[in-house]
């Protein structure tokens, strides 16, 4: 499997990454091979295979219903790049 | 006193022979003359340490001590430290400090350890050479020209070199073991959801696992019984009984059963190495194993198949570096697109880039049923192979990597052909085993790793036998002559 | 061309918890913008998902109460898309085992037949924080708060046909959830959300139109005007010779029309994956059968006891049980008042709902309680006072003059049932009108009524009317 430009592009807009132009032949080589290698699983036959999500075969715990977190705005808020009035902001999103 | 192991180091301290404070002076001082040369760590914690070491030489005094009780150690920078910067080795952190502890991190802190500082690694622990990292690539100290391996390059290079006793590191397709194994080191990674992974920055969430990098299968032993655990903060953490993993490490290993999978010695292994391993199981045989080839049928598929199950969960776990509300932000984001394209764009490398888009492209519409749903079908399959083995065999035995310690830029613009120096590491972590590398020769003197296989929850025991054979040889104890 | 509507609801359900569906940070509302989002819900590097135990039980609860299946095996997985509410590039949802599959529901729209109306499933997820759009020089705000709260959502069959089934469906699920405790209910605070799905066809034609999903529809009415609306334009747009595209559409209530929502820059792909930091829910046999013991009676068990036991008329039942707290209210009324339950309900659906609806309040906020309200008509049934008399009784307790009894020893409204004193005033009245006594006896019996009410009027309402009757009788014999 092969991949080209326009699939480089439609999923760096998926993944929310700017690939510089100039970079494009590139990520298309090194996908296209990497996809190479992963072709080999078409092959096999896994009709009657159960899909393995986990690699324990366990499940999920539950928690009580507890509050146990306190309000850490001022230390969570310290980490973020721009927030005002106690909220984080971005550009504006139109809707 | 830097090469003792910790088994060595926790008696010297509690007889008063060194004090913590002075250990730990001794590995900063060390630290500080050889880190640029390594570039094994991308934060040194000098002032902290010093007084954590402080506090545990008080902790000495009174009597109140658990065995790595004022014992040094380096975190991989994977592991949030409140407090201490955590950055995952990537641009997207470098001004990241968490306001939180890892579990991991914290129940070393508690056992009285001091933390030297956060070791390099690959970005986001997607490598196997220790060059994807932004704060540069980390040197092998048996040869500065060569790669440590990764992504826990800048552990187990800082351990080789005895800058540290011993370090923690993560482990989601090899990366404590095959660095482990080309910088001469024991690294354990355990059984998925032994170790707990909250505070651990994810790479791919049902492959990741903590483990420790050490000089001895004892020294590890020491560690797991500090890391190990359940943890209620992490739904995939087991809720198990903790064995003390140091009890059972002289037991005997007559009768063992080895199995050597026929699918690891095949044309990708180097000759040299090949020989290595021989020798190594000649040696368990001298000590009573009985050995006996095995197959694994679908190893041959773990690489690509990893390939999906990876970067789908790394897409994914990725996304919440945004820039909004914490990490890299690009500078003036013209519209919210912007923002997200740019802040990610620059804050990534090519590497974690390249996953990224491979798991975003394998999960997206179309492709799912024949990338990420045959990718866990065959993680099935993989895992039955593991599981039909261990009906006759107690270990599967067999090289870590399949050559020794590459050279720096040999390998780092063919991303596939990188991927397939872990050929022999992936499937571990898809079938969610306990394994661990041990010294076991060298090639041109460099190291050579033996990898163990154990079944899930037998730590215990792969410590035993990688014990025993270090008890009978001393590939374990040989250091880098520079350092 | 005669067309037939096709709807389908997605109703989100904010879950009563007192902590988020996977992290301990609380779920109040109100609160100081990203004062209750925790590292969890800020999905800050490293930290981990835990599910809360109580908002699996909600969901499992609701599941029993529509006839569905609780699944025993449940998976939670990833919907992967960027925006700035949702903090980790993804919502934790459920998409392929939802922990609740099929039920139904019977709707009744007013003087049409009942209608079953199929539940396709209910899934838990996480609810995305808020973006605040005022404007911040330019910029906009997030407010985390509301991340991770616990939602159920309950996906309908296509199976309404009008914007007045929709919203008896929508009104139907509001009360069960309040009824099973698992939802306040409050669409103001926008704990019970829905979006539609609508399309027509032509009348007859099986397969489904294309059809339009429309947001924010957070009240009753609104989800009516919307339908309708919608409903017309693609009328409009199919007669004109288009076609419906399929889209989402907002609801904008100021305008009372649906709009297309800014297309995206790429086409939905959400990658949805089964979320390795969670492993699948196992809910057993055990555990779904004790859930099932603590469902509370039913909306519509509740009505058919209202009639069977109490004698209620269908009509009455159905306002009474509409909510869980008009029926809890009609029955401690009830309870206190003593036998007569069909004057409870006269007194519930007549005088306190009128009262309520004057002045706007819920149920809740009835200034006379429910026990209030019962002693005032125990009052009744023991003669204290009449029911003329209780107008006023209720009036005064509605003011906050006190309960009945004060309300009768102050105004001294009590009835007069001394004979002596009323036969007095029988006298009186018939020496003061011979007129209409004569008449009366020469047998225009209608004139009974005229000496009830003088008797009435001069004891100022307060004389019992059934021993007035009967002295009267007697008297004028």
């Amino acid at each position: 499997m092969s991949v080209d430009q326009s699939d480089i592009t439609k999923v760096a807009l998926l993944a929310r990454l700017k690939i510089d132009e100039a970079d494009v032949p590139q990520y298309v080589e090194n996908l296209s091979n990497i996809l190479g290698l992963v072709e080999q699983m078409g092959e096999v036959d896994t009709d009657n295979v159960v899909p393995m999500a986990h690699p324990l075969d366990a499940a999920q715990r539950l928690r009580a219903d507890e509050v146990t977190e306190t309000d850490q705005r001022d230390a969570f808020q310290g980490l973020a790049p721009q927030v005002e009035s106690g909220l984080y902001l971005v550009p504006k999103v139109i809707e | 006193m830097h090469t003792k192991t910790i088994t060595q180091l926790s008696a010297a301290l509690r007889s008063g022979e060194v004090s913590s404070v002075e250990l730990t002076s001794l590995f900063l001082d060390r630290i500080k003359r050889h880190n640029p040369a390594l570039n094994c760590f991308i934060t040194v914690t000098e002032a902290e340490a010093l007084k954590a070491a402080a506090a545990a030489d008080r902790r000495l005094k009174a009597g109140d001590v658990a065995p790595l009780t004022g014992v040094p150690i380096a975190h991989k920078d994977i592991f949030c430290t409140q407090g201490v910067k955590t950055t995952c080795a990537s641009k997207m952190l470098d001004n990241f400090i968490a306001p939180y502890e890892s579990t991991c991190t914290a129940k070393f802190a508690e056992a009285g350890a001091v933390m030297l500082g956060k070791t390099n690694m690959d970005e986001f622990a997607m490598g196997s050479s220790n060059e994807t990292s932004y704060y540069g690539a980390v040197k092998n100290p048996w040869d500065l020209a060569r790669v440590p391996g990764g992504s826990s390059g800048g552990s187990v290079s800082a351990v080789a070199a005895r800058l540290a006793p011993a370090a923690t590191g993560t482990d989601t397709g090899g990366s404590i073991r095959q660095p482990a194994a080309l910088c001469g080191l024991t690294g354990l990674k355990p059984t998925y959801g032994r170790v707990s992974r909250f505070g651990m920055i994810a790479f791919a969430s049902s492959l990741d696992q903590a483990g420790p990098i050490t000089y001895s299968a004892e020294d590890a032993a020491l560690l797991m019984n500090v890391m190990a655990g359940f943890d209620e903060h992490d739904s995939t953490s087991v809720e198990r009984e903790v064995p003390d993993y140091t009890a059972g490490l002289d037991n005997g290993i007559e009768g063992l059963r080895i199995g050597l999978p026929k699918e690891y010695f095949d044309e990708g292994l180097d000759d040299s190495v090949a020989r290595v391993i021989d020798a190594a199981v000649k040696q368990y045989e001298a000590l009573g194993a009985v050995v006996r080839e095995i197959s694994l049928p679908n190893t041959g598929l773990a690489v690509p198949t990893y390939y999906v199950v990876a970067p789908a969960e790394c897409s994914s776990n990725l996304s919440r570096f945004d820039g909004v509300r914490f990490g890299y932000r690009c500078d003036d984001p013209q519209d919210l697109f912007d923002l997200y394209t740019r802040s990610r764009g620059e804050g990534f490398g090519a590497e974690v880039k390249r996953r990224i888009m491979i798991g975003a492209y394998v999960l997206s519409a179309g492709y799912y049923d024949a990338y990420y749903l045959q990718a866990q079908k065959i993680r099935r399959l993989i895992s039955d192979d593991f599981r039909a083995a261990f009906e006759s065999v107690d270990v599967i035995m067999g090289p870590t990597s399949p050559s020794t310690a590459f050279r720096l830029g040999e390998k780092s613009d063919d991303p596939v052909t990188m991927y397939l120096s872990d050929i022999y590491t992936i499937a571990v972590n898809m079938a969610g085993l306990p394994a661990a590398s041990i010294p076991a020769g060298f090639v041109d003197g460099l190291p050579v790793g033996l990898q163990l296989i154990g079944n899930y929850f037998e730590e215990s025991h792969l410590l035993n036998v990688a014990h025993k054979y270090q008890q009978a040889t001393d590939w374990h104890l040989q250091m880098p002559k520079e350092f | 061309m005669e067309w037939e509507i096709v709807i389908g609801l997605e109703i989100h359900t904010q879950l009563a918890t007192n902590s988020k569906i996977f992290s301990g940070a609380s779920t109040a509302y109100g609160a100081a913008p990203n004062t209750q989002a925790c590292a969890v819900d800020l999905g800050l590097p490293g930290v981990l998902p835990v599910l809360n135990r109580e908002a699996v039980r909600m969901a499992a609860k609701f599941g029993l109460a529509v006839g569905a299946r609780v699944s025993p095996r449940s998976v939670f997985a990833r919907k992967n898309y960027f925006y700035p509410d949702l903090p980790k590039g993804y919502q934790i949802s459920q998409f392929e085992l939802p922990v609740v599959e099929g039920g139904q529901l019977e709707i009744q729209v007013e003087g049409e037949a009942a209608r079953m109306i199929g539940i396709t499933r209910a899934h838990l997820e996480e609810d995305a924080g808020k973006s605040l759009h005022e404007d911040f020089h330019g910029s906009t705000g997030v407010d985390l708060n509301r991340a991770g709260t616990p939602l159920l959502e309950i996906v309908s069959e296509p199976e309404m046909r009008s914007a007045k089934e929709a919203v008896a469906y929508m009104k139907k699920i509001h009360s069960l959830v309040q009824y099973l405790e698992i939802c306040d209910g409050n669409m103001q605070e926008g704990s019970f959300r829905c979006d539609a799905n609508v399309s027509i066809r032509p009348k007859g034609q099986e397969a489904l139109g294309t059809r339009s999903e429309l947001k924010n529809l957070n009240s009753f009415r609104f989800v009516e005007r919307a339908i309708n609306f919608e409903v017309e334009r693609q009328i409009d747009v199919i007669e004109g010779g288009g076609e419906v595209v399929q889209e989402t559409r907002l609801y904008d209530s100021d305008k009372d029309e649906t709009r297309s929502m800014r297309s995206k820059e790429e086409a939905f792909d959400y990658r949805y994956f089964p979320d390795p930091d969670l492993l699948p829910l196992e809910l057993d046999e055990a555990y779904i059968e004790a859930v099932r013991k603590t469902l509370p009676e039913l909306p519509d068990e509740k009505k058919a006891r209202f009639i069977s036991e109490l004698g209620l008329a269908e009509y009455e039942a159905g306002v009474l049980t509409a909510s869980r707290e008009l029926a809890d209210y009609f029955e401690v009324a009830a309870r206190v008042a003593g036998d007569d339950a069909k004057r409870t309900a006269n007194w519930v659906m007549g005088d306190l709902l009128g009262a309520l609806n004057k002045e706007g309040k819920e149920i809740t906020e009835s200034p006379v309680t429910a026990e209030m309200l019962g002693a005032m008509l125990q009052r009744i049934n023991d003669n204290t006072i009449s029911g003329k008399i209780a107008k006023q009784v209720f009036d005064c307790m509605w003011n906050g003059e006190g309960d009945a009894d004060a309300v009768i020893e102050q105004k001294g409204l009590k009835q007069v049932t001394d004979s002596g004193a009323i036969e007095k005033i029988i006298d009186e009245i018939m020496a003061n009108n011979p007129q209409q006594l004569e008449q009366y006896r020469a047998g225009k019996d209608k004139l009974f009524g005229f000496f009830v009410g003088q008797v009435m009027q001069a004891t100022q309402g307060k004389a019992n009317p059934a021993q007035v009757n009967a002295l009267l009788k007697q008297k004028l014999a």
